[in-house]
């Protein structure tokens, strides 16, 4: 039944223990629309034919409704949304208030990306994990304009509103992938601005927070270790490396030639980028230094427009630093590993 | 009730033709010459004016409309880019709200039909009258020169602190929207002045018809209002411009506080577009079932009723913005009010067909299309109010049809058949009923054919000002595209004939509908100062269709 109806008004399935109160309510509501407006007119049409003129200077009779009628026409539909009122007000009172026990996670929208950090564990852009069964509170603020934090399938929806948190729960009843939509509108790429919720099993949730606490911890070590092993890496290079790990740049940059949130830094100097202008530029020092602290002044095709400037982040010889540690990715066999794919989790301190 | 009253002298008498009437020229013949009708201060040419205007507006925002449903035709890119896709719903959204929802009715149809049924010569101020006629196309074109040069990507919400931060052209598109709210202003004073002190003998407050009772209810709106909204705009202005930091939390600003501004405008001035709607209908209604208004005064106050917690409902559109949980239940149930006043409207409109003597009529079709499209969208506007049920709902494609059905379905509706009942009365023509009915019903179905998936889009979560979306969506979509292209072919439908009628069109009899709406007791087209020879007297209510023989005299409502 409740499937069928979910069929009929092409709702999304029902994946947290929201969807199933609203969707309750949404048939009521439904139903009684469509009873409402089939009684209306169905009253009328049969008018319409009963009542139908048959010679054109017909005159008709002076009815005016009784005090009955009238009270009638105020308190049906008074009490009908009354009802409405209460069930959906009892449950916005439940959407509302996450419960006490509820796991926190911090949700930023930025144009046009959703980063999650956990209070205590990894951070991640455009993929939400969290556990089934499980309430889970979101404390969503944003970095820029305002965005709209929205699940369909939990039926849960919170706008993300620079300058303050707002917050918004929910509980998800079964494992699988939802995907996460931006609602209000933000800019060129809002219709873009999707993610996903990973609902996982309370056994496949904890494995995956033992391997994110270690993943984390082991690239950040892989990255020192492989400094000081590296037989005679240029001096400057790898301080450019060690500042580049420090301030993020490989949340979104790769080093082993697989495009992420931005190109690539494998084999980027002196590769010719196309532009999102339609220029192309052959990659130097000027542009490299220029993309770091004027990200969108020349940007490179196919990517958003997303990176943070680094204009007074960065030292002179931090910046003289990461350029050359860019220019050393010249070949696959200068650094090669696989702790760059996707996006990069650490601790937060 | 005096028998001398000149509407029931005889039923459906068509009131009689002045013997002067060789020596009056209408309103359209007195004077031809450009500048008779650009400087007029007539308030019939001033309707007239605004009907052309916003009938030009109409069209350009129906061709941003049918951009948009093109672009949406795929999941990914179509016909235009992403940018472009977000002008152009933002100059649909613009264009039609502030340059065709808002002004059409009481621009076109108040102006002309407002002093007519109050029997009076003119509106209380003329010149301002003729003031707001150009204070729109001003606005209008301030407006217009923004989009040609960059346009603006905002939506027409015109929400901070992206309206704050976009590079597109946002300053002279809201500097233009805020001398249209003049214009508005303008209106609703005039009306309401009108309203007040030009009543002739015999019309008293409980024989206004109820035209005039929505006009006026309107009138407050936009007088109470529209300078929150001017006042916002020029705030936004301002902030884009020299970062004031009222409403971009960077500089110290509150973004939210942008929304209650701008609701508490633009949520009564949803109803600024469909008051003016249930006004005409109320007149087509009685109009083509013969008979009088069922619950005449219900259906008066509850004009009033949705004007006043009309004011009260505006934090419906911001329970997912963090607001308390508190104003969430007491905006809920405020907005749920304005239904319950909408549904005593939609069960005494059905009242009125009740034991009368309908003609289906072309406008009469319109009120059909009217009646489904206002319960239809009534409800599902009470079923946003609760508050739950808002939260998936809130800015999916669900609040596009939503919307889409009652304030632009019932207004349509509205126009539409003000346009046919009253094309008689303004233009002295008749138009081809085959015609018209044709066209209603290819209206009414393209309306259907393209809202209703929407609010099947709406429930699968599909947000609104996509410029992409997700592949499962594609089918409703290009089922939406294809009514939106019945719609406008029906609407060219209407063009044409509505068109033709006023150059080659038959002579239209006085009162072709036989109508006892207080604006038929003058001639059409109506003379330049409305009536000629004594002033008709006004014993009986309007619509009273009662044969006076066997008449029995109204009691109070």
């Amino acid at each position: 039944m409740n499937e069928l109806l979910n069929n009929i008004l092409f709702l999304p399935e029902q994946a947290s223990t929201f969807a199933e109160r609203v969707d309750n309510l949404h048939y009521f509501v439904v139903g009684v629309t469509m009873l409402m407006s089939f009684a209306v007119g169905t009253a009328a049409v049969f008018f319409f034919f009963r009542y139908r003129r048959r010679k054109p200077n017909q005159t008709t009779e002076y009815v005016v409704p009784s005090v009955k009628t009238e009270f009638l026409f105020v308190s049906l539909p008074l009490l009908f949304f009354l009802t409405w009122f209460v069930i959906g007000f009892r449950d916005f009172v439940f959407f509302a208030t996450p419960p006490k026990d509820a796991m926190d996670v911090y949700v930023m929208g930025k144009q046009w990306m959703w980063k999650f950090s956990y209070p205590e564990g990894p951070n991640g852009v455009n993929v939400l994990h969290v556990p089934a069964n499980r309430p889970v509170r979101l404390l969503i603020t944003s970095r820029d304009v305002i965005h709209s934090f929205f699940v369909p399938a939990f039926r849960v929806k919170m706008d993300a509103v620079p300058g303050r948190y707002t917050q918004a729960w929910f509980e998800a009843t079964k494992p699988g992938t939802y995907q996460i939509l931006c609602t209000e509108y933000c800019g060129l790429s809002h219709s873009k601005m999707w993610g996903e919720v990973v609902v996982l099993s309370p056994e496949a949730w904890d494995e995956w927070v033992k391997e994110q606490r270690r993943g984390s911890l082991q690239n950040r070590q892989d990255a020192l270790a492989d400094l000081t092993l590296a037989p005679h890496p240029a001096r400057m290079a790898e301080q450019g490396q060690r500042v580049a790990a420090e301030v993020g740049c490989f949340k979104c940059h790769t080093v082993n030639g697989e495009p992420h949130i931005g190109p690539t830094f494998l084999g980027l100097y002196g590769r010719t980028e196309t532009l999102d202008n339609g220029q192309s530029v052959r990659v130097d020092e000027a542009w490299i230094t220029q993309s770091m602290m004027d990200p969108g002044a020349h940007l490179v095709s196919g990517f958003p427009n997303v990176m943070p400037t680094f204009q007074g982040k960065l030292t002179g010889p931090q910046t003289a630093a990461i350029v050359e540690y860019i220019k050393t990715l010249r070949t696959p066999d200068i650094r090669t590993g696989d702790s760059s794919q996707g996006p990069v989790y650490e601790p937060i301190q | 009730m005096s028998p001398s009253s000149s509407i029931a002298a005889e039923p459906g008498a068509v009131p009689a033709p002045d013997e002067h009437h060789e020596h009056h020229p209408s309103y359209l013949t007195d004077g031809t010459t450009v500048k008779s009708w650009l400087l007029t201060l007539d308030h019939k040419r001033i309707g007239v004016m605004y009907l052309i205007w916003v009938l030009l507006f109409f069209l350009i925002g129906g061709i941003y409309a049918l951009i948009v449903r093109l672009e949406l035709l795929t999941p990914g890119p179509t016909i235009i880019d992403a940018m472009t896709y977000n002008r152009a719903f933002t100059m649909h959204g613009v264009v039609m709200i502030f340059l065709f929802m808002i002004p059409a009715i009481p621009g076109a149809f108040g102006n002309f039909m407002l002093p007519l049924m109050l029997g009076a010569k003119d509106v209380a101020f003329p010149k301002l009258n003729l003031t707001s006629l150009y204070l729109l196309l001003g606005g209008a074109a301030i407006a217009i020169w923004g989009m040609i040069n960059g346009g603006m990507d905002t939506g027409w919400t015109f929400y901070t602190p992206y309206s704050t931060h976009t590079t597109t052209t946002v300053a002279p598109i809201l500097f233009g929207a805020f001398i249209i709210g003049f214009s508005s202003i303008a209106t609703g004073l005039n009306f309401i002045v009108t309203t007040h002190t030009m009543r002739a003998p015999g019309i008293t407050w409980f024989k206004l018809p109820l035209f005039v009772w929505a006009m006026y209810a309107t009138a407050c709106i936009q007088v109470l209002a529209t300078p929150v909204l001017g006042l916002v705009l020029l705030l936004v202005v301002g902030e884009h411009l020299f970062h004031f930091g009222i409403f971009d939390p960077a500089l110290g600003g509150d973004p939210v506080l942008f929304q209650h501004l701008f609701w508490f405008y633009s949520h009564p001035a949803v109803y600024i577009m469909v008051l003016p709607a249930f006004g005409v209908m109320s007149e087509v209604v009685a109009a083509f079932s013969r008979k009088n208004i069922f619950g005449y005064r219900a259906v008066a106050f509850s004009s009033l009723g949705i004007a006043f917690v009309g004011f009260f409902a505006w934090g419906h559109h911001m329970f997912v913005s963090g607001q308390s949980t508190f104003n969430a239940g007491v905006f809920a149930v405020l907005t749920m009010l304005v239904g319950v006043f909408t549904a005593i409207k939609v069960f005494n409109w059905v009242g009125t067909v009740y034991k009368g003597a309908v003609d289906f009529k072309t406008p009469f079709a319109y009120f059909c299309g009217f009646l489904y499209f206002t319960v239809f969208g009534g409800m599902t506007g009470v079923a946003f109010a609760t508050a739950s049920l808002d939260v998936p709902w809130h800015d999916t494609y669900f609040v596009v049809a939503h919307f889409h059905f009652i304030m632009v379905g019932a207004t349509i509706m509205a126009f539409m058949a003000a346009l046919h009942y009253w094309f008689p009365k303004m233009f002295g023509k008749m138009y081809h009923e085959g015609w018209g009915l044709v066209s209603a019903a290819l209206i009414i179905l393209g309306f259907n054919a393209t809202f209703i998936p929407q609010f099947l889009l709406g429930n699968a979560g599909m947000p609104r000002r996509y410029y992409e979306y997700p592949e499962r969506y594609q089918t409703l979509n290009v089922a939406s595209t294809a009514g939106a292209s019945l719609l406008a072919f029906g609407f060219l439908i209407s063009a044409i004939y509505l068109t033709y009628a006023l150059v080659y069109g038959r002579r239209a009899a006085s009162n072709p509908w036989r109508s006892r709406g207080y604006e038929w007791l003058t001639e059409s087209p109506p003379p330049t100062h409305n009536f000629v020879g004594p002033q008709p007297t006004y014993s009986e209510e309007p619509h009273f269709y009662v044969d006076p023989k066997k008449a029995e005299v109204p009691d109070a409502v």
